[in-house]
């Protein structure tokens, strides 16, 4: 019997090594996995590459991991917010690396990743420092940029429901980088706010299909 | 000396004017979102939010809001009848494949060219953030800015080449400042399709650091 659903954060994280490649899901507070943040802390792997699009609000969730001083590099589209002081200090002392995507090349290049795409060439960026040392090429009088895939190691996403084959349903803009970050990675934990038992879910409600996901951890309301 | 221009929200009514029917937006963070504001309610416009929403409607209720929903400026909205979800490839194709029919977003400078400078000011001591910009400005069928026509210290934000950083090159089609509003041309002077009242056009010339030239109104 196929079950993905774990029972503890231990067995959820398991196999995270230090200097591994982690998406996390979530814009802002949308679909942010927090209790899987929180545990990536507890977990303890150092040197960490972070792939999300902003860089952590206040001092919880990803703010707190760059904190800890578990990340190496990050790459986003969006880290300047208002309440993004921690890394803001990081960054202006040094300590944190910055790749710096326009987001749609960031979606894309995740995309992807999950999708068998060697590379591709999309005209966001042409010209501008974002594209800097980048091959280009003009195709049709149009000029294009060469974008690489990312690939994850491991992907932490929130989703709103699963059963046990992975099977993940999202609610309104909190599905944000989750289904292509779920195509990305090695293995995608799903941190979820309901498990339901297998073919509850309506299959034409299914957003990512159970074969992206390896692990699901409930939290929240039915846990 | 600075002349009496008009505000905020008259601008982003001028630019409500000209969205008509049917039309898919994306309204920049910042001073673009007062647009849809301006929007009456019986026009069906499809506003779309890049993480992943289309058909966006007003601001909640106080109590009303839901963090789950959200737009890109992370602000609570609600979604109209017929709106839709979607991740985040979907939503960047729609706007770098070429279905979105406009986009207004704010500018530090714009230049006679019709590059757009609007992301970073370079400076050593400020953090970088793009998000969506290079995708919307690159990938809208029409590229249009609203800003104020000169900055804090009285330079015209509208340039003979961009000195801050470029988001874009020959993108942007008009501009909508708070004292014209401005066609750039494939060739020649940029044209003028409106101007404030009591400003004459040799003094709106004066504050504009690219050549302009009187349109047909």
């Amino acid at each position: 019997m196929i079950n993905k659903v774990v029972e503890s954060m231990r067995a959820a994280l398991e196999g995270v090594q230090d200097g591994d490649t982690v998406m996390i899901g979530g814009f802002g507070g949308a679909g942010q996995p927090s209790a899987l943040i929180d545990a990536l802390i507890e977990q303890g792997a150092r040197d960490l590459v972070i792939v999300n699009n902003n860089a952590g609000n206040g001092e919880a969730g990803l703010a707190a991991l760059l904190k800890a001083k578990r990340v190496r590099k990050l790459l986003c589209s969006y880290p300047r917010q208002v309440d993004s002081h921690v890394f803001d200090g990081l960054y202006r002392r040094g300590e944190i690396e910055l790749e710096l995507i326009p987001q749609g090349n960031l979606a894309e290049r995740i995309r992807a990743a999950g999708a068998g795409i060697g590379a591709f060439y999309t005209p966001t960026g042409f010209g501008t420092l974002l594209a800097q040392g980048k091959e280009t090429r003009r195709i049709h009088d149009r000029d294009y940029v060469l974008e690489m895939p990312i690939h994850g190691d491991f992907a932490l996403i929130m989703a709103e429901q699963a059963d046990r084959w992975g099977n993940l349903t999202y609610r309104k803009t909190a599905r944000n980088f989750g289904p292509i970050m779920a195509m990305a990675a090695r293995v995608t934990v799903a941190q979820v706010r309901t498990v339901v038992p297998l073919g509850e879910i309506d299959p034409e409600r299914v957003i990512t299909p159970a074969v992206y996901v390896q692990r699901v951890i409930q939290v929240g309301e039915g846990a | 000396m600075k002349p009496i221009g008009w505000t905020r929200d008259a601008m982003a009514a001028r630019i409500a004017r000209d969205i008509p029917e049917g039309a898919v937006v994306n309204l920049g963070i910042g001073m673009p979102t007062l647009v849809a504001n301006h929007l009456p309610v019986d026009r069906e416009v499809l506003l779309h939010s890049e993480n992943g929403v289309l058909g966006m409607g007003p601001a909640p209720a106080d109590g009303d809001e839901d963090w789950d929903l959200i737009n890109a400026g992370k602000q609570p909205v609600t979604l109209r009848n017929g709106g839709s979800f979607f991740h985040h490839a979907d939503s960047f194709a729609l706007m770098r494949g070429g279905h979105l029919d406009l986009c207004v977003l704010g500018a530090f400078q714009v230049s006679a060219q019709g590059d757009l400078a609007n992301w970073h000011t370079g400076a050593p001591e400020s953090i970088p953030a793009v998000g969506g910009a290079m995708d919307l400005a690159t990938g809208a069928k029409r590229t249009v800015v609203m800003m104020e026509h000169l900055t804090k210290n009285g330079e015209s934000k509208l340039v003979p080449q961009c000195t801050y950083p470029l988001t874009g090159i020959a993108c942007v089609r008009r501009i909508y400042t708070d004292l014209a509003v401005i066609e750039i041309n494939k060739e020649g002077p940029a044209t003028v399709i409106e101007q404030v009242a009591g400003l004459t056009f040799k003094e709106l010339q004066r504050l504009t650091a690219i050549e302009l030239t009187r349109g047909l109104h």
